[in-house]
């Protein structure tokens, strides 16, 4: 395939050696800049898509209530971490495509000590998240219980119409939404505190 | 011509060269780096293959019998995958044969950045040792060692393994993954300028354009792992919260990030015997490849291909349907390229002259055992029927057949083909062969049976299993000693090698082999193309 000779000859000049190197070294950069990067683009893109069932927010309710109700079920988790007692007052609501919809779940501090938590959210199934809307969310907050303090606290929410213009949505005739409140004051505060025993990680 | 090589030779007999400490420390001869990267990789091979033995001793029977704690064979388990991957089979691919062949082959008389060539191999080898430290060091409650996977899934690597075993081996990584990038512009740079007068990209051996699009996908893929496994690092030591939902993040980030790597990853490991079988299957078939041009770009398509799949791992994590139909579909896509290629090779022996030397055993042998990796892995590519087969040992079975029995067997047909030309000694034919069938039965019966495991849900990743799956993995732990057993023989055939000393040829493989490097004595003097050869 490759004939050869190796006559004396001048060699050739490579200036390009340290260009293309240092465009090289560029391309890595711009690598590990981008992988940093996915973490707030990935954010955006959800919130803005409703990619992977992250809910949307809104201002208020829309003018069309359609006559079809849909089934919203609630589904609510404490992380270990967390000493709280947390659960929604009703299993599920039957509310009207487009009508906002007024719901309290209720969580109790087990301890003595003030704990805060915060909840992260989701809907099932995914395609959904793009038209299951908050109005109010205890979610968008960190929630601080005194010790032993128990409270109510609501979601305001609707379901956006355009669902049943969606191929991918317009069957689904329940929806479930999901909260899980992580503890997020430092627990180390109260590992350190003095005389206690109970708390702590 | 080849008389002008030796008289070449001749000139450079003597003292043209470094010796001792400064020779092998501060080496930037290529040819050097080539040889440190291979013993560097046979010494991870070992270690690598003795972590599988133990594991499969354990496996022989049901219960526990060789790890009191379970969690040390989760710990065996990582270091097997991560040694092998980082540690055996890259400085193989890229680090020795890259590095010795890559500018024998183009015609240049060094790689580009030769210093830089340096510090790769002594990152490396600096990895390996924190690697191996890892295992020594506090893992998860009550054992010592990493054992989150070669994966390192978050949560189980941040708040699931306290100990510092765990940073090692992400440091292991870094260091690991800087040698690679460092290694990857100097091969891009080198084939981008270096080639000799008349060698167009075109007429660049396949071999060359398969270190060629392994150099890309290294510089892309890379630099993420560094990346993901930073925010890894930052999330156990310095309370960031990338991978931790508790305070906002989000654990399949982690998963997303490290299969982008991870991905291209195994493309990374298999490329390279794509082009080394190919120069072998020509050669021992005196034919030139078939299909030269749809090879090469095959190779860029499964490169490219390679960068958008990779969420075909996760299928399980929580995808929506048609995020699923995508990845699913883009998979299958890969199988297009990766049969032009098996035509290819099978199309290059159609006809041809073929003698079943040893190195054409070894590439047979690949092809072969690719092909079976390669439709498993079509399997698995459906979302639906993964439902069922991810993480058990039909995923097992899968990865080795592509990478133990492929991507290795390429690296023996490798060594079995140019190791008379690298150090000037013919290798024993009747050790080789002997080496191949032992490590090709060896290999099938410890591999085979894991299909039909994984089919019956056998999960993979633990140290016992119930009684119903003793009998195939009776059978996988004598076949895997059996492949030991082969490697053992390697290294025999290795001694007779070397102790008998039989002179290699300029080119031993005859007409077949048409590229530069035959074009030199064996072994090739300590500096080559100091005169540039022009191609027509």
């Amino acid at each position: 395939m490759h004939k050869s000779d190796t006559s004396p000859q001048p060699r050739e000049p490579r200036d390009n050696r340290a260009l293309v190197g240092l465009a090289l070294a560029g391309v890595v950069a711009g690598m590990v800049g981008l992988s940093f990067a996915a973490v707030p683009l990935y954010r955006m893109f959800c919130q803005v898509t409703g990619f992977g069932g992250t809910p949307q927010v809104a201002e208020a309710a829309p003018d069309t209530v359609l006559e079809r109700t849909i089934k919203v079920r609630f589904d609510t988790n404490v992380d270990k971490e967390l000493p709280w007692d947390f659960k929604s007052e009703l299993r599920s609501v039957d509310v009207r495509i487009g009508e906002s919809a007024l719901v309290f779940f209720k969580a109790q501090n087990t301890t003595d000590k003030p704990v805060g938590g915060t909840a992260g959210f989701n809907v099932a199934p995914k395609a959904v998240g793009r038209y299951f809307t908050k109005i109010e969310c205890f979610c968008f907050k960190q929630q601080t219980l005194a010790a032993g303090q128990s409270i109510e606290m609501p979601v305001t929410f609707f379901v956006d119409p355009k669902i049943v213009e969606d191929d991918s949505t317009k069957n689904i005739e329940e929806i479930t939404l999901s909260y899980t409140f992580y503890r997020s004051d430092d627990p180390s505060d109260v590992a350190t505190a003095p005389g206690d025993g109970a708390s702590g990680s | 011509m080849a008389n002008n090589a030796q008289a070449e030779a001749a000139h450079h007999d003597h003292d043209d060269h470094p010796h001792g400490l400064r020779r092998w420390l501060f080496s930037t001869n290529h040819k050097d780096i080539g040889t440190l990267y291979l013993i560097l990789s046979l010494v991870g091979g070992v270690v690598g293959a003795l972590l599988s033995m133990a594991m499969r001793a354990e496996l022989m029977e049901p219960g526990l019998q060789i790890f009191g704690n379970p969690e040390m064979y989760n710990v065996f388990v990582t270091a097997h995958g991560l040694i092998m991957v980082f540690f055996a089979v890259m400085p193989a691919t890229m680090g020795a044969f890259g590095n010795w062949m890559v500018p024998l082959m183009i015609g240049a008389p060094d790689m580009a950045f030769p210093r830089m060539n340096n510090i790769s191999f002594w990152l490396l080898a600096m990895a390996f040792v924190l690697l191996v430290a890892s295992l020594f060091m506090p893992g998860a409650p009550g054992a010592t060692g990493a054992g989150a996977g070669w994966t390192i899934y978050a949560p189980l690597s941040t708040s699931g393994s306290p100990g510092i075993a765990v940073d090692f081996a992400i440091l292991a990584l870094h260091l690991g993954g800087a040698s690679s990038i460092l290694g990857a512009i100097n091969f891009i740079t080198t084939i981008m300028n270096m080639r000799a007068p008349g060698m167009t990209l075109h007429k660049m051996p396949l071999f060359v354009w398969s270190i060629l699009v392994t150099a890309f996908l290294l510089l892309l893929s890379l630099p993420v792992l560094a990346g993901a496994i930073t925010m890894l690092l930052t999330d156990r030591n310095f309370g960031t919260a990338f991978f931790d939902s508790a305070r906002g993040g989000d654990p399949l980030l982690w998963q997303h990030l490290f299969w982008f790597f991870g991905h291209p990853e195994v493309y990374i490991m298999i490329l390279p015997g794509f082009g080394m079988v190919s120069q072998i299957v020509a050669t021992f078939s005196k034919k030139p490849v078939f299909g030269y041009l749809g090879m090469a770009y095959a190779m860029v398509a499964i490169g490219v291909i390679g960068f958008v799949v990779w969420a075909h791992h996760m299928y399980a994590a929580g995808l929506d349907v048609n995020t699923q139909a995508y990845f699913v579909f883009a998979t299958m896509v890969i199988a297009v390229p990766t049969g032009v290629k098996i035509f290819s090779w099978i199309a290059t022996m159609w006809g041809g002259s073929i003698s079943f030397k040893t190195p054409m055993l070894w590439s047979l042998g690949f092809i072969f055992l690719f092909t079976v990796g390669g439709v498993t892995g079509v399997m698995l590519s459906n979302a639906g029927v993964d439902r069922s087969f991810h993480d058990t040992y039909y995923v097992v079975a899968h990865f080795h057949y592509v990478l133990s029995l492929g991507a290795v067997f390429s690296l023996f047909a490798g060594w079995y083909y140019w190791s008379p030309k690298m150090y000037g000694y013919m290798y024993s034919e009747f050790w080789g062969k002997l080496h191949f069938w032992t490590m090709f039965i060896g290999a099938n019966l410890a591999f085979f049976p894991q299909h039909f495991l994984g089919l019956a849900g056998m999960p993979r990743r633990y140290a016992d299993y119930p009684d119903a799956y003793a009998g195939w993995n009776l059978v996988s732990s004598l076949g895997a000693y059996l492949a030991m057993a082969g490697f053992v023989i390697f290294f025999i055939g290795l001694f007779v090698q070397f102790s008998r000393k039989e002179k290699a040829a300029a080119n031993p493989w005859g007409p077949g082999a048409t590229t530069l490097e035959w074009t030199l004595p064996s072994p090739p003097p300590f500096h080559t193309f100091d005169t540039l050869p022009r191609i027509k």
